[in-house]
Parts: C-alpha cells; structure tokens; sequence
C-alpha cells in the first residue's frame, strides 16, 4: 500500500546531500512530493514528503548510509487526518527592532493565546536588527482587531514595532 | 512651470553637505515626520544635504529627511540611471508629498541604506500619482509617474509616515540578505 512519509534531514552542509537522499529514495520507488529545504549559516534542513510502497522501515534503511555520514535522519507517517486547508484567514505578522531574546516568543505567544497557527516563519538577525516575519492562520471569528492590539502592546513593552495585516491571497 | 520637457526643475540650492545615514531600529524611522515650510531656509538647506548624501551614497536613488535623522516631510529622490525606471522626473526634492492616487500593484525587490543587511519583496503601485511642494519656491508639482518612479516614490513616502520596507514585506520568504545595492 502506497504511504506518505514525512523525511527529514539535518546537519552540517555539504555538496550532495539531496542527490543521495533523493537517489535512495528513488531506488526504493518512492515519489517525492512536497519538500522544503533551508541553509542556515552553514547548517542544512531538510523535510519532504515522500510517497512510497516500501514502508518507513525500509525508507530508514536506505537513508542509513547518509546518517553514518553524520546528519540526522528521521523518518516518520504523514498523519492521515493532516489538515492542509486549515479553515480562517490569513495574516501576516511583520516585526522589527533592536534585537533582545524574547522577541519572537513574546509575539508568537499572543497569536497562540488567539487560536492562531503559525504557517510559515522567517527571523533574520542583522547588525543590531532583528526582524520577524510570520504567515498566521486565525480560526473564523477571530477578534483580529483585539489580535493587533495585544501584539502592538507587547511589541511596545518588548522595544519593537509588529503589524498584522491581511495576507495576500490575489488568485489570478 | 515647475516642470520642464518632463523633468521637475529645481530652484537653486545653496551648497549641500554630507549627512550621517541612521539605520533601523533608530526611533526617528518609526516616527511620523511633520509637515514643513517649503521656503523655511533651514528646510531649504536640507533638500540640498539631501540630494547631496544621495548623490555620494552608492546605488542611492530616494532619502527621506528622518533618514539623517530630521522628522521633517522631505525626500530626495533620482532614479534616472536605474535600469527598472521608465518614466523618471530627474533629479528633485519634493516638502509635504502626499500621494493622490495609487494603482496597478506589482511585486518588486527593494534595499534601503536605513535597513543596509537585507532586501524585501514588496508590493507596490505601479502607477502613481503624487502632489508636493518645491523647497525654496512653494511651487506646487504634480508627479504622474509608473515603474520604478512609483515605487521609490512611496518607498520615501513611507518614511516620511514612519514605515520602513520591513512593515510591507509580502510573506515569510519575502525578506532577503542583501547581496549588492538597488
């Protein structure tokens, strides 16, 4: 029976770690799906979905060789129910200021006590910069008004200023 | 007339010097700047240290006054020798710019001296109207422009309301190390 594996790969970067990845996967048959990759400063991640007969036993065995060469390798089921059209709104949540620890869960904790899942994030640390963006799903009849309110009260006690506004969502 | 075979022409400016650049998070770049007298001859010597600093400033096409750290209505702006430019008003200052009309968005990747470690993605008109004041003489113009005009245009506009890039990003891979200068 067909599955869907959730793949992930991290660790130190190098040339070729998605060829050897993917090319082990591919001997087992697999279909490689959806995927994200990042480089941070020097450290690679990668997750990806892949769709499968072999079962995640035989996917973990195959990617062996690539943990013995250092990275981490986990391999786990796509839940069956996963919710990839969470109903609500979307927004984006843009922050910026003087960097200090704190920012980032400040802000994230007053979306979480709203309901609101965070979908996609960026930090970037610059020279005494530090900046957030994140992509927010709010459930429907979310108090969006008070949402912003509550973010730009922690943004000021934090030293920073944080917008929210609509996500763009133009279908052409 | 303000403007002559599309270009805005400037009053004569006393000589202009080289200001300091402040950079985010300074708390003059989150700030509304106030309206000015155009014809004040302190506003009159910035729009020359304006265009000045740009001019020496590589890759600088627009800086607005709280960008040398003075909260006044003003920007500097000439975007005629960039290559996303299509109709360019040369090189001017305009005192208490305010847009009239704003149309046609389109995503693009700007920098900002203020904000020199990255670039963003933003969404912006791409045809544009804006109404502003001559420093020294009061003249009225009226800038009716697209392209990269428009966007520089409210980039400086931005400023002057206390927005930066970083407040319009278009979504969480929309903000970028920078590489070179616009």
């Amino acid at each position: 029976m067909t599955q869907s594996l959730a793949v992930t790969v991290l660790g130190h970067d190098r040339p070729g770690i998605i060829a050897e990845v993917t090319g082990a996967l591919a001997a087992l048959g697999g279909n490689l799906e959806d995927s994200s990759m990042t480089l941070l400063r020097g450290h690679f991640a990668w997750t990806l979905v892949v769709a499968t007969d072999a079962g995640a036993p035989a996917v973990r065995e195959a990617l062996r060789h690539i943990e013995a060469e250092g990275l981490v390798v986990s391999v786990l089921p796509v839940p069956e129910a996963a919710d990839t059209g969470a109903p609500g709104s979307a927004w984006l949540l843009s922050v910026h200021g003087a960097d200090r620890p704190g920012i980032v869960s400040g802000l994230t904790g007053v979306v979480a006590e709203a309901g609101g899942n965070i979908t996609d994030l960026t930090t970037r640390l610059g020279t005494g910069l530090y900046v957030v963006v994140a992509e927010v799903t709010l459930p429907a009849g979310a108090d969006v008004a008070a949402l912003a309110d509550r973010l730009a009260a922690v943004a000021d006690e934090l030293g920073v200023r944080a917008s929210l506004a609509p996500a763009d969502s133009d279908v052409l | 007339m303000p403007i002559v075979d599309g270009r805005i022409v400037m009053p004569p400016l006393p000589e202009g010097r080289v200001l300091p650049v402040v950079t985010a998070p300074a708390a003059v770049l989150a700030a509304r700047c106030g309206e000015v007298d155009p014809v004040d001859p302190a506003v009159v010597q910035l729009a020359a240290d304006l265009l000045t600093t740009q001019r020496v400033s590589p890759g600088c096409v627009g800086l607005a006054a709280n960008q040398v750290g003075v909260g006044w209505r003003v920007f500097s702006l000439d975007v005629s020798a960039h290559p996303k430019a299509h109709t360019t008003h040369g090189e001017y200052v305009l005192v208490n710019a305010v847009v009239e009309s704003a149309t046609r968005n389109e995503k693009s990747r700007e920098g900002c001296m203020s904000v020199p470690d990255f670039t963003g993605d933003v969404k912006r008109a791409t045809r544009l109207v804006v109404r502003g004041l001559l420093p020294g003489t009061g003249e009225e113009v009226v800038v009716e422009t697209d392209a990269f005009e428009a966007r520089a245009l409210q980039h400086e506009i931005d400023h002057l309301d206390g927005y930066v890039f970083l407040d319009r990003v278009a979504g969480a891979h929309a903000i970028h190390p920078r590489q070179t200068y616009l």
